[in-house]
């Protein structure tokens, strides 16, 4: 059912009949963002000069890439008709104990580290699946719950305290500033997460389930899908993503504090619904996610260059956050009216 | 459609009358009162206990209509932004010469105006959850805060402003006189009206509630713009009780607003609660942590505890239903 405005085009493509707006938006929604992406950047471009320079975009291209894994594990969430406000917190943990552990033993390799850090967030998302699936409570109020509890744990691990640079060693710092193939590697663990994640979604059929719980969970349950096996699934890759983003954040910024990330969660919710996840479930697409993730990467570093006050980028991002699900709502609504109408006939 | 029966009025027993949640929460109170009063010998003063209220009650305001909107099965997570958005105008006004009447007015106005655009969005776009559209409209609110104000604070209010947060009127405080009136007029509200029976039917069965002829919408936009109203009379008080307001006051009340409403009894699943939980739950958990601010425990500990009482507040129920369905087969 994810397809369903694809698939509406190309029925009234095969039909001989002029598609609707709506259901070229849904058909084009993609390229429409590249579109506005390629417009966005000329437009900054000529207000500043250095935004188009190699190293900008290489650095674009690095800050976007924590955005962009979280997106795929929100993008499953959201399309199970979930949210989770608590991965903020989930990264600020298991970016502080990731810290901690470094900090305590220099001479630990880089892996053990970004393990330690997947460990407590696959950790914290199983909780929050926990509460999800089998207690049943809703995932607003379950991840508002934890994130508070994460939140706390994260200030009670460190007594309150920074684990700045120099308490770091410089291997663990190389995770995020290292290269490979003279591309950074935060941009190969995004592709690879991106990559493993297409062929999730689309060629597996626990990936199938997650679209068939968001569109409709009582023939998922009628077709003997477990949606409950499914919901903290999600919830767990969520929290592990979570965890690997918490590490290569501490690795990057050499700091780990106490409120690191803190309302990140929205800035991720925001990638998704650009992308044209719908908040009612059962709808995403990877490439559409990964196209949210970088037009928000865009905005965040081309705001700064073309002097728009740090305050105003609060508002600027709800206000995208709030179109963004408008128009998603908007273009549902034409595709119902034309398959609607389509039946009629 | 989880489907419901709701049963008839039950005949009044006993164990009926005693068994019910909003005996557990005064058992709680109780219980906090006794670990409190054996933390510190001043604790079971009157006095005392009356200025206790005086530091909890102001989010407190908000917890009264959000009892209406779980009742309906939605969330309003952006009322502490309305709070900050709301105190932010009414200060940035009165520093620019307009009269602190007139300022508190317009304080109403704005946190009126924002709970009436939740409202709206979320009745003309249907598919979109209130989850999303108040989590846009926490960050737009808040967002223009920030535009206004940036990192300043903003102060120096008349003095009889100090009043609406510090004042005593006869020996208590203000504050609390305040809020069992608005509690009192919510509880008739609930309770006594048309309205109230309305909102209860459209919690259990939306579908069923506008086909008997409830306008649905109305109610819902109703319901919305009372939070932003009570959130902007949160304003008023916080920022009193503050001297001065920032664009990040009231961070976090959301989170404990709706752990006071669920801890109150109020089922998220809609149709099912009352006033007096939420109240009561209120006390509770006001008490609570100023018990436990007298033993020196962290904010971050606070975090923690409050994040816990939501959860477990809320995962009771659902396991208790779980059980007994358990049991019926």
């Amino acid at each position: 059912m994810n397809h369903t405005g694809t698939d509406a085009a190309a029925l009234q493509r095969t039909q001989g009949k002029k598609a609707s707006l709506s259901s070229y938006i849904a058909k084009f929604r993609e390229l429409g963002l590249l579109a506005f992406i390629v417009i966005l950047a000329v437009g900054v471009q000529l207000r500043n000069p250095s935004f188009l320079t190699w190293e900008n975009l290489n650095d674009i291209a690095t800050n976007t890439a924590i955005l962009a894994i979280l997106s795929v594990g929100m993008m499953l969430v959201i399309i199970t008709r979930g949210i989770d406000l608590s991965i903020g917190a989930t990264l600020a943990l298991s970016g502080m104990t990731a810290a901690l552990t470094v900090s305590h033993n220099p001479g630990l390799h880089p892996l053990a580290a970004i393990l330690v850090g997947v460990g407590i967030g696959l950790l914290c998302g199983i909780v929050v699946g926990f509460l999800v699936s089998w207690v049943n409570i809703l995932p607003i109020i379950a991840t508002l719950g934890m994130m508070n509890v994460f939140r706390g744990l994260t200030f009670e691990t460190s007594g309150g305290k920074w684990v700045s640079a120099h308490q770091m060693p410089e291997s663990f710092k190389g995770i995020a500033t290292g290269a490979f193939l003279g591309i950074n590697n935060l941009i190969w663990i995004a592709a690879v997460i991106y990559i493993v994640a297409y062929y999730f979604v689309s060629h597996t059929r626990t990936g199938r389930r997650v679209y068939a719980i968001g569109s409709n969970p009582e023939s998922a349950k009628i077709s003997g899908i477990r949606s409950g096996r499914i919901l903290w699934l999600v919830y767990t890759i969520m929290g592990g993503l979570s965890g690997l983003a918490g590490v290569l954040w501490v690795s990057k910024f050499a700091s780990a504090q106490g409120d690191t990330a803190a309302g990140y969660e929205m800035n991720v919710i925001a990638a998704c619904v650009l992308g044209g996840v719908s908040i009612a479930g059962g709808v995403g697409k990877i490439s559409g996610v990964l196209l949210g993730a970088i037009l928000l990467g865009i905005l965040n570093n081309a705001l700064p260059m073309i002097n728009v006050s740090p305050f105003w980028q609060n508002f600027i991002q709800g206000a995208i956050i709030l179109v963004a699900v408008l128009v998603n709502a908007m273009v549902k609504r034409g595709i119902d009216r034309n398959n609607l109408m389509r039946r009629k006939i | 459609m989880e489907q419901r029966l709701i049963a008839n009025k039950k005949d009044f027993t006993l164990k009926g009358f005693f068994l019910q949640w909003e005996w557990l929460l005064v058992l709680l109170i109780f219980a906090v009162f006794v670990m409190n009063s054996n933390l510190s010998p001043y604790f079971l003063d009157t006095a005392n206990l009356l200025d206790a209220t005086m530091g909890f009650l102001d989010k407190a305001f908000i917890v009264l209509p959000m009892v209406f909107i779980i009742l309906l099965a939605d969330i309003d997570i952006s009322v502490a932004s309305i709070v900050a958005l709301s105190s932010v105008i009414m200060a940035d006004l009165y520093n620019h010469g307009v009269p602190m009447e007139l300022a508190m007015v317009i304080c109403l106005a704005v946190g009126t105006l924002c709970g009436w655009i939740n409202g709206l969005l979320i009745v003309k776009y249907k598919e979109l959850s209130a989850v999303i559209v108040t989590l846009s409209t926490m960050i737009i609110y808040r967002g223009i805060a920030y535009i206004l104000l940036e990192d300043q604070a903003s102060g120096k209010f008349p003095s009889w402003f100090n009043f609406l947060g510090w004042g005593y009127v006869g020996g208590i405080p203000f504050i609390l006189i305040a809020f069992v009136v608005f509690a009192i007029a919510f509880w008739i509200l609930l309770h006594k009206t048309n309205f109230g029976r309305m909102l209860y039917a459209m919690g259990n069965n939306p579908t069923a509630a506008r086909y008997s002829g409830v306008q649905v919408n109305r109610l819902k936009v109703i319901a919305f713009t009372l939070a932003g109203l009570m959130s902007a009379v949160t304003a008023l008080f916080l920022t009193s009780r503050m001297g001065s307001t920032r664009p990040n006051i009231a961070t976090g009340y959301e989170l404990e607003v709706i752990a006071m409403v669920v801890l109150g009894g109020v089922s998220t699943a809609g149709g099912k609660g009352r006033m007096i939980g939420a109240v009561l739950a209120v006390f509770l958990i006001g008490f609570l942590r100023y018990g436990l601010g007298l033993v020196n425990v962290s904010a971050q500990m606070l975090l923690i505890i409050m994040g816990v009482l939501l959860i477990v507040s809320v995962a009771v129920p659902e396991l208790k239903q779980r059980f007994s369905f358990a049991r019926k087969r």
